[in-house]
């Protein structure tokens, strides 16, 4: 132990008296392993953000839907699907879970009552597909109990209203022969040109209006049921809600489904092979770097290490001291490379890049940092053996001789 | 009594009678051959005892088998045949290991060209000394301070060697030898590169280490440098012999 600290200590000396050199040796080595640790981080950041991107309109994983559609026009009223979902959630200890239905509705805009697309659901979704509301909020469970519906509409909603943002506290009538007030409380934005007024609303406040039997024919006639599980859950949890709705839908098509084939496991796999890819060319550049420049240095030190074998240095010694040397030089560039890493991930907006709305930005890969210094590392052991050899070979004799 | 004691004991610590003591240095029949065609017969089967505490001048002219004496003697080669004994341990047929452990705990060295590294400071080139002859870390820099505050130069602690006069680095050579505490002093033509001043001045610094009762070995191709020591052998075309 005390050798090694002893080596350590050598090496470290000797690339202090020699930084020129040093530098110029490693600046491949630091560039290398800050490629590997920044490409493995904004990997990750686009990974994110396709998951994210899957998660807002597939949910995130893993998400059990379940789907139901009468078999005939003689299929049974669903007047206790409700009911049936509550029962589920409470006997399987669900506690992320949102009715989704897609409807439409009456609103009254000055110039005239249309039909809008609407979406049913409960407050657990806006955290289930990351729902992002680009002013004012997403609802809350208190908006469950208010008497006025409360409201989440996209843009073109809200300027066919006329209203320039909730600075004014739009309303909207909702209906058409007993309209209530809607309060709208949070605006998204359009995903697409050309696309159509919408609503968000939840399910418990639009069912005192709209009930399933109700529609107009446009949608679903039953909301479904999506619930957010373990993944090892999810496996038992989906017949069982299949079967608990079904028993309470006879004459209906029942299915339940979840998402884990939209998840990101190619993307992740074939990006991360790109990163080791690039990181390891970038490393081999920097190593035939560091060993054509060991190999000088050692020709340079041929007298020094004749005098240092003169004086009882063994072999053995003088063989791993050059070859601490490398290890060390490559530790140090490999940590200044994850440094520089961390300062380029930290201050450029990498996830704008992606689109932005990366809502879970994920923290520095510090398996990456580890990964790109034992690479760095290992490179540095590598690189020193052949002017370690070479150093081992130096005849005393001659290298004392003038 | 260590090396450093010796180094401080004064002048007149020289054995009464050097021949009782036990040999540090011994050849019996070594001989050194070169390979080749013909082979070189650099040093013809030779016997020489040296005794601790003595001062041993090796005189020759250039080409007779110095070099390759020292080299022998430093535990830089191995004879062809014979054996050499350090402080009674056989050297010849012994492990690189070993060696280097011999030399490093038993054998100073102390070069015609000085050998310093330029980018180490006089200390640290001293230093260099202790690291591979099993000084405790701890006493390493007390122990270079006081060898180059015994050969003049503890004012030129953190000088580089390249800033030093010849005779200073000279010094600073003979320091690093010694900091370690050998059983004997090898010097391969230790003024060959001083003017005459530092040339005085470092067989001064030989004859006080000799006075303290360090047994040293001087091999030099000039007279008035061999003259010093108590005694002197010549080589000769490879052939050792004993000048009266």
């Amino acid at each position: 132990m005390t050798g090694l600290v002893g080596a350590l200590v050598e090496a470290w000396d000797e690339l202090r008296l020699h930084k020129l050199r040093v530098l110029l040796a490693l600046i491949g080595v630091a560039a290398a392993v800050m490629a590997i640790t920044a490409v493995t981080a904004v990997v990750q950041m686009l990974t994110q953000a396709y998951t994210e991107a899957g998660e807002r309109s597939m949910g995130r994983q893993v998400t059990i839907t379940i789907d139901a559609y009468p078999r005939s026009e003689q299929a049974a009223p669903a007047s206790e699907l409700d009911a049936t979902y509550a029962v589920a959630l409470e006997r399987y200890g669900i506690t992320w879970a949102t009715r989704d239905w897609y409807t439409s509705v009456p609103f009254r805009f000055p110039d005239g009552t249309r039909q809008v697309e609407v979406r049913a659901v409960d407050p657990d979704l806006g955290t289930m597909q990351r729902v992002g509301v680009d002013e004012g909020r997403w609802f809350t469970d208190a908006d469950v109990d208010s008497y006025a519906p409360r409201l989440v509409v996209n843009d073109v909603f809200l300027e066919s209203l006329g209203a320039g943002g909730l600075e004014s506290h739009p309303t909207v009538l909702l209906g058409d022969e007993t309209p209530v007030r809607a309060v709208i409380v949070g605006v998204t934005a359009r995903r697409w040109p050309g696309e159509m007024a919408s609503a968000i609303v939840l399910y418990d406040q639009l069912t005192r209006w709209y009930t399933p039997e109700t529609s107009d024919g446009w949608g679903q006639p039953v909301p479904s049921l999506k619930v957010w599980v373990p993944p090892e859950a999810a496996d038992d949890l989906a017949p069982l809600l299949r079967r608990d709705v079904a028993a309470v839908l006879p004459g209906w098509d029942v299915q339940a489904y979840d998402n884990r084939d939209t998840g990101t496991g190619a993307l992740d796999g074939a990006a991360r092979w790109v990163a080791f890819g690039v990181g390891a060319f970038a490393l081999l550049l920097g190593g035939l770097g560091l060993v054509n420049i060991a190999l000088v240095t050692v020709r340079h030190r041929i007298r020094e290490i004749g005098i240092r074998r003169s004086f009882g240095a063994t072999s053995g010694r003088i063989f791993f001291g050059v070859l601490m040397e490398s290890v060390v030089a490559t530790a140090v560039a490999g940590l200044v490379g994850v440094v520089l890493a961390v300062a380029v991930i930290k201050n450029v907006p990498v996830d704008t890049l992606f689109g932005g709305g990366i809502q879970d930005r994920p923290p520095f890969p510090v398996s990456a940092a580890l990964v790109g210094m034992a690479c760095a590392t290992g490179v540095g052991a590598l690189a020193g053996l052949i002017p370690a050899t070479v150093a081992v070979r130096v005849k005393v004799i001659d290298a004392i001789r003038y | 009594m260590t090396v450093l004691d010796l180094l401080d004991t004064p002048q007149g610590g020289v054995p009464d009678d050097p021949g009782e003591a036990p040999p540090v240095v011994e050849l019996r029949a070594a001989e050194r051959q070169f390979p080749g065609e013909p082979p070189v017969h650099a040093l013809y089967p030779a016997d020489l005892q040296v005794r601790a505490g003595e001062y041993l001048s090796v005189v020759g002219p250039s080409g007779s088998g110095k070099s390759t004496l020292l080299n022998l003697l430093g535990l830089l080669d191995r004879p062809s045949d014979g054996e050499y004994l350090l402080d009674g341990i056989p050297t010849a047929r012994a492990g690189e290991r070993d060696r280097a452990a011999l030399r490093a705990r038993h054998i100073g060295f102390v070069f015609q060209a000085f050998h310093l590294l330029p980018h180490r400071t006089v200390l640290e080139n001293v230093l260099l000394a202790t690291i591979y002859s099993g000084v405790p870390r701890a006493e390493r820099r007390d122990r270079a301070v006081a060898a180059l505050d015994r050969v003049g130069l503890s004012h030129r602690l953190d000088f580089r060697p390249t800033v030093l006069s010849g005779g200073e680095r000279q010094r600073t050579a003979v320091a690093r030898a010694v900091v370690s505490q050998p059983r004997v002093l090898l010097a391969d033509e230790p003024t060959g590169n001083l003017d005459s001043e530092s040339s005085s001045a470092v067989l001064e610094l030989f004859d006080e280490l000799h006075a303290g009762g360090l047994t040293l070995l001087v091999i030099t191709h000039e007279d008035d440098v061999s003259s010093r020591a108590q005694r002197r052998v010549r080589i000769t075309d490879g052939h050792l012999r004993e000048i009266a």
